[in-house]
């Protein structure tokens, strides 16, 4: 898997293996956190910063592991750099964007249990990206992200004016929203090999 | 539940019971959805998630009610997290010895199981409150419920997208697999179908007893 280009990487985790529509990873904040456009904006651009600075120290820890021997605390020390650099995004914002970090409120501590960050760093191990790649990888996966989630907030705020079933409305309709995107997702499937 | 830091619950058979209905980390918290989508595409793998989180939720509820008196106020959420990566490093590695094939379609999913709301939920709103006996029902409970719900989306996929249960066919080889079904989408809109089927179960409720109610007001 080391000869892979980079653009090739970026795509391939922007789209055709789009973390949220063809990995299910970080559904939680995608149906939590989109229902507006700016606030979805903003989480996946958090998102993305903080998938960034994990998948670079992801990449120094465990290249320290292996030459240490010690690949069984790889689980442990990911979640504890992801946590770290959560912190780390938390701090920052606050001190230079207050507006933004009142918009948004909960959801920043929360990208800690974002399953697409530890994802992230566990894909790019098991697939023994280099350093470049593991950045473009990144990249590609926040790109991704926010993509999923700007595209699933421009949808419900459409849908909040059409008239559903009572019984559809809220999680279940959202979910069959997802599930269209999804297949819509699906033709980009051969651009690509479907690995991941 | 915040309101009431230090009550501590009785055990009944209701603290087992509400994991399964009432509390169902799935289809009524909406919790830990990315597992329940993502590994379901066959009925073997999500028993395996299932056990393997339940599991993973048990041994760390256990550890938090033991060490709920030690651990600080502050440092709380992180000492929760390493608690459960050890337990997550456990299964990852037995799974790995036990079946390697199984291990490798569940793939990442098994060390994401740090990620998963449900436990950090369960060790949070419960454990970290509660005497061991009641935690260790109630988060037997709630793995059990989580189980339930990845298998009635596991069995479901299987048998419209691949026409087989537990690997045995299901129906005569002219049948047509439904094969979106095992794909990516197929997950989103099975659990949506599930969720659908319960709001709709759940509004008829309401209107029988809203009915009942009327029927009684209008007679007097």
């Amino acid at each position: 898997m080391a000869g892979e280009s980079l653009s090739f990487i970026f795509l391939n985790a922007a789209v055709v293996n789009n973390f949220v529509l063809a990995l299910f990873l970080g559904i939680c904040p995608f149906l939590g956190v989109s229902a507006k456009k700016d606030t979805a904006w903003n989480m996946g651009l958090a998102t993305m910063f903080v998938m960034l600075v994990s998948s670079m120290s992801a990449y120094g820890i465990n290249w320290l592991l292996t030459e240490l021997d010690l690949q069984f605390l790889r689980l442990i020390c990911y979640i504890a750099i992801i946590a770290s650099a959560v912190q780390l995004v938390e701090m920052f914002v606050k001190k230079f964007s207050p507006a933004l970090f009142r918009s948004l409120g909960i959801f920043l501590p929360l990208i800690t249990t974002n399953c697409a960050i530890l994802g992230l760093a566990l894909f790019q191990t098991a697939k023994q990206y280099d350093f470049l790649q593991s950045i473009a990888y990144s990249l590609g996966a926040g790109v991704g992200f926010t993509l999923a989630l700007m595209l699933m907030a421009g949808l419900r705020e459409k849908l909040e004016l059409a008239r559903v079933p009572t019984a559809s409305q809220g999680a279940a309709l959202s979910l069959m929203l997802a599930g269209l995107l999804s297949l819509a997702f699906m033709g980009f499937a051969g651009l690509g090999g479907s690995h991941g | 539940m915040a309101t009431l830091p230090n009550q501590e619950e009785k055990l009944t058979l209701d603290t087992f019971l509400r994991g399964l209905w009432e509390e169902n980390p799935v289809f009524v918290m909406l919790l830990g959805m990315c597992p329940v989508l993502a590994v379901t595409n066959s009925t073997i793998n999500a028993i395996a998630m299932g056990v393997a989180t339940t599991f993973v939720l048990v041994c760390s509820s256990v550890l938090v009610s033991l060490l709920r008196k030690a651990i600080p106020k502050q440092v709380r959420i992180a000492s929760y997290i390493i608690i459960i990566a050890t337990f997550v490093t456990i299964v990852d590695y037995s799974i790995q010895a036990i079946s390697l094939d199984l291990y490798n379609a569940l793939g990442a999913f098994i060390q994401l199981i740090v990620a998963n709301c449900v436990i950090l939920g369960r060790a949070e709103a419960y454990a970290s409150k509660q005497r061991l006996t009641t935690t260790i029902i109630n988060s037997l409970g709630m793995g059990a419920g989580f189980t339930i719900a990845l298998l009635s989306l596991g069995t479901v996929r299987e048998i419209l997208g691949n026409g087989t249960i537990l690997g045995y066919a299901l129906f005569p080889d002219n049948f047509q697999p439904w094969v979106v079904m095992i794909l990516p989408p197929g997950g989103f809109f099975v659990l949506g179908a599930w969720l659908l089927l319960f709001a709709w179960l759940r509004q008829r409720r309401e209107q029988k007893i809203l009915d009942q109610t009327g029927a009684t007001a209008h007679g007097r």
